[in-house]
């Protein structure tokens, strides 16, 4: 399967990633053989409510389940001609942080309280060029809070994470993420936790960062409207897999899977016309160590009687002549029940 | 952070105050209040009426009970005189008062049992924080694994045993049985440190014993807890060694409420080990309380409940200070 | 319709900052600072602003959790200003609060029907069907399963735990419900079934809402009229769709500019049009003189430092509202891409 040349190996290649955790009540199927790309310079959104699998996914690219004893991983993350699931500790400990980072969702408990903001840059720094002494660190450091826009860097190098507010945090978060000039980000929710007008600032911020250096960005989040503003492609997972995948424009104008419309149908838009009502999914999230059988969204599926008992037996699989889609719903009706049923309502 | 001092020393003196008042109100007042009479108590109820009128004027048990605090406090910070006509007893600061039974001072009596206790508590506790820190540290590590199974399961049997069993046990197969300890007692430090050493040795193993498996219970917990903060994976994020994850990032929160936990239980201990200090013979605080308590010693008593408070006050001074150090939230609040 | 319940008159609300050895009071967090604001019988009245601005402390004003500093709070006419807790006691029937985290507002130790029952048995309501049969239909009222009575808090997920909380708001049959931000910390399509929930429930029991977000979309879903906040201010007031289609302070188009469009193909668009707020909102200490919002104004001039705007109509503007600005903003004024001028000290 994976004989592809490397020059025709894409940046970020996961196939079948497959993520289980060993608990007292079973197993939890927390990513289920999942498969995406990712070029150098583009953005992959990746959406989905909570407990769908997004954070175990960016986690599991990073290698930070190697520490679970009770996590198993499968399947091939191949970062250019690296594979990491096969990787020794030490081999991928060295990409975390240098060649690939992360931000995370809430920055304050993501910072360590007893250390300065500025010693936790410097220490990201230092882990990956050995040879720098600390003076050179700190300068690095104070050049990085400057870059990401935080006023009197040299001052605030001394402050602890609880002196800063949210925004400045996740800016601080984000200077430490990129310190050693990542090829790779992720960035999880990393503006669940702010205001509009800061997350406003934030995303601007990743978006220049991204031009100047070429990343490519991993943006997980479940606010469509960041997705829509970010992403080049999004991945919409749903208890584990990933059920839809394809170019932004499409997931947006031409949605296929009823999970999709029903994100699209919750969300209360400014852009549109006031609706009398909001058409959310019904019902909530399943429980990831009891999937439903067949395809493990019809419990709450407006169309899963369609299909005869299909939805109810058989796990639908990833496909379509126009982008990605795992669902029982004939291929040719898809775009016919979104436009005349579903669109009207959104 | 001046200000945060301050304010703890405020906070210790007032606790200390109150701390005598309530012993003192509990030594001085009860007795009268029962209707027994203090002065008998302090010279044992067969004495002739005018010796037992004599001591309590010497006591100044007629005057009015905030004089007698008064006179008391200024005993405690700058010495007294017990005054009956001629009949002067000189007690100088700290004055915990005086024992009529045994017609001495309290205070130098307690200074010597103080070095008794000191020696065996300080030396246990570095035994039992190094034993307990690293069980428990290795422990959270490995946590499922077959050694930290083990390590809790001693852990638990170390905090449910009584010292005295233990004790007794300990002396039982190190002394009696092996021989690998003489059957000695208790050497002053100044006198010889050898000795000192090994007669301290199973009363040290001993008390540590029931800490350390207490501390180690503590170290995994808080360790596994801060194992699990976000700050923790962040570390793992930016490529940090496990070595440094743990050695720096982790121990350094996991181990801050151990801090806590040691300066109170040290500050407690310094009191008097009265379970340890009996067991082994050891003439220190709790051994001298317990034979107070048995002869009735009032002042003894009042020195020693005094000197224990002040510990376990001082300690929680301590702490409070150490924890400003270490945690910024708190000094920078 | 237009009948005010509840009228809040130069409301203020400060906390007082110590120091030092003797706690010395060296000033005060000015959480609300002189807010006039009427909640009208039946309305849904959404609060916006950024974090800090003060919506959580005016909720608490209004249900008199908090006492106010300064000014008046009158429900159904009442003064309720500085009534005591004891005082309060019946009003408590009238307005209940729901709250923003569905994980730390019920007590883990209680079951749901304990939680749900609290406020009937407080108030000594009687319950012709006992009080089993009482939670039960609140249960089934708010959609949840009523055999579920007995379960604990952590057994329900954060939706259901927010509709717990609905449960125990409308035990009493509350005249108005004080939302702060009940939907934050939900999932999308839990956020809309919540709110969906909210809305049949107001139709049925003529329920008055104050709706405390910072998401201005579903605020602009949910409510009939709209206030902005700004550190401890209210800056803007009007109709919903007044304020979403002629916003006339320079801040309610900042923040209605940030939010992000779900809408790949118009990003573009949208970024240019940004209206981007530097920095953060400003220490609630010591906030700036005159109009607070001049450090990240762009259209500031010199008398917004010296003359703080009247929260007023202008005549000369026939889509005009309530608006605290010496310079509103006007129908197709370029706002994009402004960043505000350098900080004047
Ligand atoms: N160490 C673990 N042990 C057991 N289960 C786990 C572990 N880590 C995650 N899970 C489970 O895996 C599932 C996916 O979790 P994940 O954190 O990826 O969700 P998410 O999509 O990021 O959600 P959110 O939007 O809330 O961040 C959840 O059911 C979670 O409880
Ligand atoms: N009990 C309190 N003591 C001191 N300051 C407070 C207290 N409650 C709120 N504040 C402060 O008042 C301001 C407004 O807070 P809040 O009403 O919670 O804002 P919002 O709900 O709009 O985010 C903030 O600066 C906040 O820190
Ligand atoms: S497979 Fe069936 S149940 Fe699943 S989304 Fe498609 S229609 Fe719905
Ligand atoms: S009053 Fe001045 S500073 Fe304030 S919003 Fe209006 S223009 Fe901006
Ligand atoms: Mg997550
Ligand atoms: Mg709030």
């Amino acid at each position: 399967m994976s004989i592809g040349t490397p020059a025709s190996r894409p940046f970020l290649e996961v196939k079948d990633l497959t993520i289980r955790f060993e608990t007292d009540d079973g197993i939890v199927q927390a990513v289920t053989e999942s498969s995406f790309t990712l070029e150098k310079g583009k953005t992959l959104g990746i959406v989905g409510e909570s407990g769908s699998g997004k954070s175990v996914t960016s986690l599991g690219i990073l290698g930070l389940h190697r520490t679970r004893s009770n996590a198993k991983v499968s399947g091939e993350i191949w970062l250019e001609d690296q594979e990491l699931v096969t990787a020794t500790d030490e081999d991928v400990r060295k990409l975390r942080g240098g060649k690939m980072s992360m931000i995370f969702q809430d920055p304050l408990s993501a910072m360590h309280p007893y250390f300065t903001v500025g010693s936790q840059i410097v220490e990201a720094y230092r882990v990956h060029h050995p040879g720098v002494n600390k003076k050179v660190a700190r300068e690095r450091a104070i050049d990085m809070l400057a870059r990401v826009g935080i006023p009197q860097p040299e001052r605030r190098f001394n402050d602890y994470a609880h002196q800063f507010s949210g925004g400045m945090r996740q800016r601080a978060m984000i200077a430490m993420a990129l310190v050693n000039d990542p090829a790779l980000l992720i960035a999880d929710e990393p503006t669940t936790a702010l205001d509009v007008t800061v997350q406003a600032q934030i995303l601007d911020l990743i978006r220049d960062l991204q031009e100047e250096f070429g990343s490519a960005v991993i943006m997980i989040t479940h606010d469509l409207g960041v997705v829509a503003e970010l992403a080049d492609d999004v991945l919409v997972m749903y208890g584990g897999k990933i059920i839809e995948k394809g170019p932004a424009v499409d997931l947006f104008q031409a949605p296929e899977h009823p999970y999709t419309w029903g994100l699209l149908g919750s969300m209360p838009r400014l852009d549109r016309e006031v609706r009398d009502r909001l058409n959310p999914v019904k019902g909530s999230p399943p429980s990831l160590i009891n999937l439903p059988s067949g395809c493990s969204f019809h419990p709450r599926c407006p169309f899963a009687e369609r299909n005869g008992d299909r939805c109810f037996t058989e796990i639908p699989l990833l496909g379509g002549p126009r982008h990605p889609v795992a669902c029982h719903l004939p291929e040719d009706d898809r775009p016919r029940i979104f436009q005349q049923e579903v669109r009207p309502n959104l | 952070m001046l200000a945060y001092i301050i304010r703890r020393v405020i906070n210790s003196i007032i606790t200390l105050l109150v701390v005598t008042a309530v012993t003192f109100a509990i030594f001085f007042m009860v007795p009268k209040l029962t209707g027994s009479d203090p002065a008998l108590l302090y010279i044992g109820k067969n004495s002739d009426p005018a010796s037992v009128q004599g001591i309590r004027i010497k006591l100044g048990l007629n005057d009015p009970i905030p004089v007698q605090y008064g006179k008391f406090l200024k005993g405690l910070v700058a010495g007294r005189d017990y005054v009956n006509g001629n009949d002067i007893t000189h007690c100088p600061a700290p004055c915990l008062g005086y024992s009529f039974k045994t017609d001495q001072e309290v205070t130098p009596l307690l200074v010597g049992d103080l070095s008794v206790t000191l020696s065996l508590a300080v030396g246990a506790a570095i035994l039992w924080v190094l034993m307990g820190v690293a069980i428990g540290v290795l422990s959270a590590l490995r946590r499922g694994s077959f050694a930290d199974r083990g390590a809790m399961t001693v852990a638990l049997a170390g905090v449910s045993l009584p010292v005295y069993f233990t004790g007794l046990l300990a002396s039982a197969i190190f002394i009696r049985w092996l021989g690998w300890l003489p059957e000695s007692n208790y050497v002053p430090l100044t006198q010889n440190p050898g000795d000192w050493f090994v007669s301290l040795i199973l009363p040290w193993v001993t008390l540590a014993f029931l800490f350390a498996a207490t501390y180690a219970r503590l170290t995994r917990a808080n360790m596994l807890e801060t194992l699990g903060e976000d700050y923790i994976r962040t570390a793992r994020a930016k490529g940090l060694r496990e070595r440094s994850v743990i050695g720096k990032h982790a121990l350094r929160s996991g181990l801050t409420p151990i801090v806590t936990i040691f300066g109170l239980d040290l500050g407690a201990l310094l009191g008097g080990a009265i379970l340890t200090e009996n067991v082994f013979n050891l003439r220190g605080l709790g051994y001298q309380a317990l034979t107070a308590i048995r002869g009735n010693d009032l002042p003894v008593i009042l020195g020693v409940t005094l000197i224990a408070a002040f510990f376990i006050v001082a300690a929680n001074f301590v702490v409070d200070l150490v924890y400003g150090v270490i945690d910024p939230r708190v000094r920078l609040a | 319709m237009s009948e005010n319940l509840l009228e809040a008159t130069g409301v203020e609300k400060h906390f007082p900052i110590t120091k030092g050895l003797f706690k010395r009071q060296i000033g005060a967090v000015r959480a609300v600072d002189g807010i006039d604001l009427s909640i009208r019988t039946g309305e849904t009245l959404g609060l916006v602003g950024e974090s800090g601005s003060g919506k959580s402390t005016a909720g608490r004003l209004f249900t008199r959790i908090l006492e106010p500093t300064a000014g008046t709070i009158t429900f159904e006419g009442e003064d309720i200003s500085h009534k005591s807790v004891t005082q309060m006691r019946p009003l408590r029937r009238d307005v209940q609060m729901i709250f923003q985290d569905p994980y730390s507002s019920l007590n883990p130790r209680h079951t749901v029907g304990a939680i749900i029952s609290a406020p009937l048995q407080i108030q000594n309501i009687p319950t012709p069907n006992g009080v089993k049969k009482a939670v039960q239909d609140l249960l089934a009222l708010v959609g949840l399963n009523p055999e579920h009575y007995n379960r604990y808090p952590h057994e329900f997920s954060g939706g259901q735990r927010q509709r717990i909380g609905i449960a125990r708001a409308l035990a009493l049959r509350p005249k108005l419900i004080i939302a702060d931000e009940p939907v934050s910390a939900l999932d999308v399509s839990i956020q809309a079934q919540v709110v969906n929930l909210m809305e049949d429930l107001q139709r049925e029991f003529n329920l008055t809402y104050l709706f405390i977000a910072h998401d201005l979309s579903v605020v602009r879903h949910i409510s009939d009229r709209v206030a902005v906040m700004y550190l401890g201010k209210i800056v803007e007031v009007a109709d919903r769709d007044d304020l979403y289609k002629n916003p006339r302070h320079p801040y309610t188009v900042a923040l209605m500019s940030a939010v992000p469009v779900p809408d790949p193909v118009r990003r573009d668009r949208a970024q240019r049009e940004r209206v981007l707020l530097t920095g953060d909102v400003p220490s609630p200490i010591n906030p700036p003189s005159g109009c607070r919002f001049r450090t990240r104004c762009w259209k500031a001039q010199e008398i917004c430092a010296t003359e703080e705007p009247p929260l007023i109509t202008r005549l000369d503007d026939p889509e005009s509202h309530l608006t605290a600005c010496h310079f509103p903003v006007v129908n197709d004024e370029t706002v994009a891409g402004r960043r505000p001028a350098a900080t004047p000290a």
